[in-house]
């Protein structure tokens, strides 16, 4: 055995030659496969930048804005959704300025976006200017609320209770009053577009949690007949497809109830997404319930807990922790989900595309246009969404527990 | 709570709150327990009684039908395609039969395909090469963050509708000519010696299995070399060819779509609502797939492949033996549940206008007004279909779990 006396010297710092050569070029298989992947990239990227600068016709899309944004809702009740988004922006800032991290940067990124959409470079009387500053206000509302949540301290039980509020303000807002003077009722028909598919999604998946969480205990119990009922009807659900749990609540549940007993059409949509995000609701939690070790239970006991105090105050808290990842998962696959609506005859996003194709026979060919919109719409929703609930997952570090 | 429970050991064989000694009724947990058992099923019995006598109600004054006896009667609509002969003088039921098979049909090619996309898009994420990766990573993030209904609707109303006419179809080496009444390619169909030549197929099967068998034991016996598997992929190749000599004529036909005057007859039709169908379906369950694939390779520690290399095994023998088995467990239980994602989503060919059970259950709805039953049967189907595939995949599951220590 001899010691080596060769000096081995440190790594040199990577340069782009380097980091080229490793990542693209390191041998003649990976050349072939960069050469190749990159012609078919330019060729791809070139075709669809030629697409969408020089074929492609916007217009059908730049002028039906509003239609994609809130669908039939009349319009001298929009200041309606306009006082719901100010005060859901303004609670978000708040609860930003409160919490900090990435709810912060969620707010402040929220009041960009909305001075983003009030610069749009189209023209004025597609997006006139009192919406472009109506768009100003959310941001500033935004902004006003985050000043706020740094200075007054409020606990977060009040805040949950001020979201809550405020989600049933705005239910109130949008539905408005019957037989009032004040508050016309707006019929559930003239929801539309990306309201509604927040509407259904929001509501799916609140109404959906507190069952889904007597669903996972349920199906946790000892108690056989419990049990059996939780089991069946979590299986079912999760074992057949949305578009059959939709066509359940609307088709069929009108032939389930007494003649004079109507439940809207919007309604019995909620009804249906509530019924099939429960379902998987159950299984979360169900995840979450055994995540937690079974000495959280016995020292529960020894403490002299009764058993729902043994759930309520030690098993839920931890399990619920755990599922936030899981729930805002869901959230953004019930979010996505909300386009089989449209199978059921609402107006959620895709049913617009389609009016706005059959509104005008010059649009009739733009399906690619309108289409690929909604697909943006979503994608921009569903990535933020998916982004911000990874970095809140390593901010609260829930993957480790 | 009382920490001195009273137990007080009686002999008497009555219940305990019969005797009147200790835990008070109302805080009894036996006493609880049954109460909430009888209440939850008397709450959802009477729920389900009171839907029911609606539903029985709203049938008499309706004149709908409740029981199955309707599925003897004549359909009376075409289905667009079928993989078995129908015609509208067909009965209801032979017609959610079509739907059925199509349902299966549209599910089997869709996950043999996405199984393979998702493959390929798996590796080229874990590629060392960037852009191989970057791209595979665009694929699966922008793919999973769309909608599969815009999808569908992009593939059907944006991409295959436009496609160009017949006499202008698109031609590709093959041939395969697109056009807007679907994609013509070279088909096969049987001839008359298919049905023994399949025999032939048959027995190279169990040859080549028995071979595999046999020299696989050997070479674990003695230790010499035997190579089993090219042994069994040669038998399995060479009586299938043998037979074709023998019966003197090709099992198999190839039929090449011409031309005609309105379309082009011969050869193998995919509709546009099939392919647009499974275009969607195996391009956004590729993308989950690729994740689950991804996922079950990078969970084999490396310790395992460096005792693999240590132990002299070659590249080819660490993938098959040691890194294969080990993702394989980890993928196969999400693996299943996207092949029956697939299969579930595969209803939403009801927007496109694809003959799936669900278009064909809703068609009969329309028609002969049958929700109740027609509805029942279609979730029964769906249903069985996941019990099913849960109950292949909990056998499966027990084979590869058991090795764990």
């Amino acid at each position: 055995m001899s010691i080596s006396s060769e000096v081995i010297r440190p790594p040199s710092r990577p340069g782009v030659a380097r980091w080229l050569h490793k990542n693209l070029f390191s041998s003649w298989w990976n050349t072939l496969l960069t050469v190749v992947s990159l012609a078919l990239v330019g060729f791809v990227l070139v075709q669809a930048a030629r697409w969408v600068l020089f074929s492609a016709d916007w217009s059908p899309v730049v002028q039906s804005l509003r239609l994609f944004a809130v669908g039939p809702y009349p319009a001298e009740e929009m200041w309606r959704i306009w006082l719901a988004l100010g005060l859901a922006t303004w609670l978000l800032g708040f609860s930003g300025g409160r919490a900090g991290g990435i709810v912060q940067t969620f707010a402040l990124a929220l009041a960009l976006a909305f001075v983003a959409l009030a610069l749009l470079p189209i023209k004025l009387e597609y997006l006139a200017l009192a919406s472009r500053l109506k768009w100003v206000g959310l941001a500033a509302a935004a902004l006003i609320g985050f000043g706020l949540g740094r200075r007054i301290k409020l606990t977060a039980r009040w805040l949950t209770l001020a979201w809550v509020v405020v989600f049933l303000l705005t239910l109130l807002l949008l539905g408005g009053l019957r037989n009032q003077a004040v508050l016309p009722f707006v019929e559930s028909g003239r929801w539309g577009g990306l309201l509604l598919t927040f509407l259904l999604a929001l509501v799916g998946i609140v109404a959906s949690f507190p069952i889904g969480v007597l669903l996972a205990l349920g199906r946790q119990s000892k108690l056989p007949v419990l049990k059996a009922l939780c089991v069946l009807f979590i299986e079912v659900v999760r074992g057949v497809p949305l578009v059959t749990i939709l066509f359940m609540t609307s088709i069929l549940l009108p032939l389930f109830l007494p003649p004079d007993f109507r439940i809207d059409r919007v309604l019995r949509a909620m009804l249906g997404m509530t019924l099939f995000a429960a379902a998987y609701m159950a299984e979360n939690v169900r995840g979450g319930l055994q995540s937690i070790p079974a000495g959280q239970v016995e020292a529960a006991k020894a403490m002299g807990l009764n058993g729902w105090q043994t759930m309520l105050l030690i098993v839920l808290p931890q399990a619920l922790r755990v599922v936030i990842p899981a729930i805002v998962g869901q959230f953004i696959a019930l979010f996505m989900d909300t386009t089989l609506a449209i199978i059921v005859g609402l107006l959620e996003l895709l049913a617009i595309g389609r009016a706005i194709l059959n509104s005008n026979p010059a649009w009739l060919l733009r399906d690619m246009e309108i289409y690929l919109f909604i697909a943006l719409i979503f994608w921009v929703f569903t990535y933020s969404m998916a982004y911000a609930s990874r970095r809140a997952e390593t901010a609260l570090g829930l993957g480790k527990r | 709570m009382s920490l001195v429970t009273p137990m007080t050991p009686s002999s008497s064989t009555l219940p305990r709150f019969l005797t009147r000694k200790g835990v008070p009724l109302w805080r009894d947990v036996v006493v609880l327990q049954w109460v909430a058992q009888v209440l939850s099923a008397v709450l959802v019995i009477g729920f389900l009684v009171y839907f029911i006598s609606n539903v029985l109600r709203a049938a008499d004054e309706r004149g709908l039908g409740l029981g199955f006896s309707f599925l003897r009667n004549t359909a009376g609509f075409p289905i667009a395609e079928s993989m078995i002969p129908y015609d509208p003088a067909r009965s209801f039921g032979y017609a959610l039969w079509v739907g059925f098979l199509n349902t299966i049909k549209v599910s089997l090619v869709g996950i043999v395909l996405a199984t393979v996309l998702g493959l390929v898009a798996a590796l080229a994420r874990l590629s060392g090469n960037w852009l191989v990766r970057t791209i595979a990573g665009v694929y699966v993030n922008t793919i999973r963050n769309i909608p599969l209904l815009v999808q569908l609707v992009i593939w059907y109303f944006a991409v295959f509708q436009r496609l160009p006419p017949v006499k202008e179809a698109i031609t590709l080496p093959g041939p395969i000519f697109i056009s807007q009444r679907g994609l013509y390619m070279v088909g096969v169909t049987p001839t008359a010696t298919f049905g023994l030549w399949l025999l032939f197929v048959l027995a190279g099967l169990i040859v080549g299995y028995a071979l595999h068998r046999n020299l696989t034991a050997y070479q674990v016996r003695t230790g010499r070399a035997r190579y089993p598997l090219l042994a069994g992929l040669m038998a399995l190749v060479a009586l299938p060819l043998i037979g074709w000599l023998v019966l003197g004529q090709a099992p198999l036909a190839k039929t090449v779509p011409v031309l005609g005057r309105f379309n082009f007859e011969g050869g193998m039709r995919l509709t546009p609502e099939f392919a647009a169908l499974l275009v969607g379906l195996v391009i956004y369950t590729g993308a989950f797939i690729a994740e689950v694939i991804r996922a079950g390779i990078l969970a084999v520690q490396k310790g395992q492949i460096e005792a693999a290399k240590a132990l002299g095994l070659s590249q080819f023998q660490t993938l098959r033996l040691v890194t294969l088995p080990l993702a394989l467990r980890v993928i196969i239980p999400p693996l299943i549940s996207q092949y029956l994602n697939l299969t579930k989503n595969s209803s939403l060919a009801i927007v496109i206008g694809y003959a799936d059970l669900f278009f064909v259950g809703r068609t009969i709805i329309n028609q002969a007004g049958q929700a109740v039953p027609v509805f029942l049967l279609i979730m029964v189907v769906y249903l069985a279909l996941s019990l099913l595939t849960s109950a292949v995949l909990n056998v499966y599951n027990r084979r590869v779990q058991l090795v764990e220590r």
